[in-house]
């Protein structure tokens, strides 16, 4: 018999043609990758309407007035930005002990892979109680969903002069898009720190070391940094603009 | 979530992928965008020195850079094949539809409220 193949019998190597993947990632870390993206479109799909509100908005409460205390410090005024900001430092510091994480489990080394899990967990943790202190002071200013503080109280968080059926209108708005918005955020960031105890768990048992790889770590990476890439976006267009 | 332990070295494939140097060097980065933003927040506004209507276009485009940079290389999206580069990145363009559509709505809200 020959030993030749036809052309069209010959198995095709090319990455379109169906060889090989032409993504060369493990289909969960595909899976994961397309996951965010529908993520992105719900969060976008969230910021644009707000950035529409506002910007159709006749007037809108000044992030510098209506975020200027530190909770637990006793300081009500003048610090704007100073409490998001650290909220700001411990995503993104929790995001650097992920990729830590990530780049231990490339070398198979299983107790730094826990160690920068655990402090990773630990950021979420806190910036999970950060954002519990700022919903609690916004709360007992008077925000919440569908409510609004005081005629009185609300004047001091606009800059210049708006009548009050805007200030009623236009305070309504932020305080629903803030909490649902944040929220929204915060519910990622809590299934996050959920997610990422599961996995950290799974390592302690030895699972991925058995397995060979640390593909999970990696993937739950993925999501942890995709929380943090919201929040840059939250933290621009809430508490910057 | 396969049995098989392939695709671990993918990275090394392209030769380049995540050290412990180059991720600190991408938080300081990030930390850097950050303190620029606080500045131009917290002394050039309030100070006079520069208006809302220079600073915030700044701030979107420092934020974009952010985004660049944890998707790039947090995300290690940078390093991966440009297939997959492409499958994120394109869909994106829905992102900036809605965007432009709901900017043109907003103006016609404004005429509304008139």
């Amino acid at each position: 018999m020959s030993t030749t193949v036809s052309q069209i019998d010959e198995v095709k190597t090319t990455p379109w043609a169906g060889g090989r993947s032409p993504f060369a990632v493990e289909y969960g870390k595909i899976m994961m990758w397309f996951f965010l993206l529908s993520d992105a479109f719900t969060f976008s799909s969230l910021l644009i309407s707000y950035g529409a509100l506002r910007f159709s908005s006749a007037a809108w409460p000044a992030p510098d007035l209506v975020f200027q205390s530190v909770p637990l410090t006793g300081i009500e005024h003048g610090a704007p930005l100073v409490f998001v900001g650290l909220m700001t430092f411990i995503l993104i510091m929790s995001s650097v002990t992920m990729v830590l994480a990530v780049e231990a489990g490339h070398r198979g080394a299983k107790k730094e892979v826990v160690w920068w899990m655990i402090g990773t967990i630990i950021g979420g943790l806190m910036f999970l109680g950060c954002q519990a202190l700022e919903w609690t002071h916004l709360h007992n200013e008077g925000f919440w969903w569908g409510h609004i503080p005081t005629m009185e109280e609300l004047k001091t968080l606009f800059h210049g002069n708006t009548s009050e059926t805007l200030m009623y209108t236009y305070g309504h708005q932020f305080a629903n898009l803030f909490f649902t918005i944040t929220g929204f955020h915060g519910f990622h960031v809590f299934s996050g720190v959920v997610i990422n105890i599961i996995i950290t768990i799974n390592v302690l048992k030895g699972t991925y070391e058995k397995r060979g790889s640390y593909l999970m770590v990696e993937k739950v990476g993925l999501y942890w940094h995709f929380v943090d890439l919201v929040w840059v976006f939250v933290f621009t267009f809430f508490y910057l603009v | 979530m396969s049995s098989e332990p392939i695709h671990t070295e993918h990275a090394e494939e392209h030769g380049e992928t995540m050290t412990k140097r180059r991720i600190w060097n991408v938080f300081f980065v990030l930390l850097g965008i950050t303190c620029v933003e606080f500045f131009i927040a917290l002394y050039l506004v309030p100070k006079g020195h520069m208006t809302y209507h220079t600073a915030n276009p700044i701030y979107i485009v420092l934020t974009l850079a952010k985004a660049f940079y944890i998707v790039g290389y947090f995300m290690h999206l940078k390093f991966e094949r440009l297939g997959l580069i492409f499958a994120i990145i394109l869909p994106v363009l829905f992102i900036i539809g809605l965007i432009l559509v709901l900017t043109n709505e907003s103006h016609h809200w404004v005429d509304l409220r008139l």
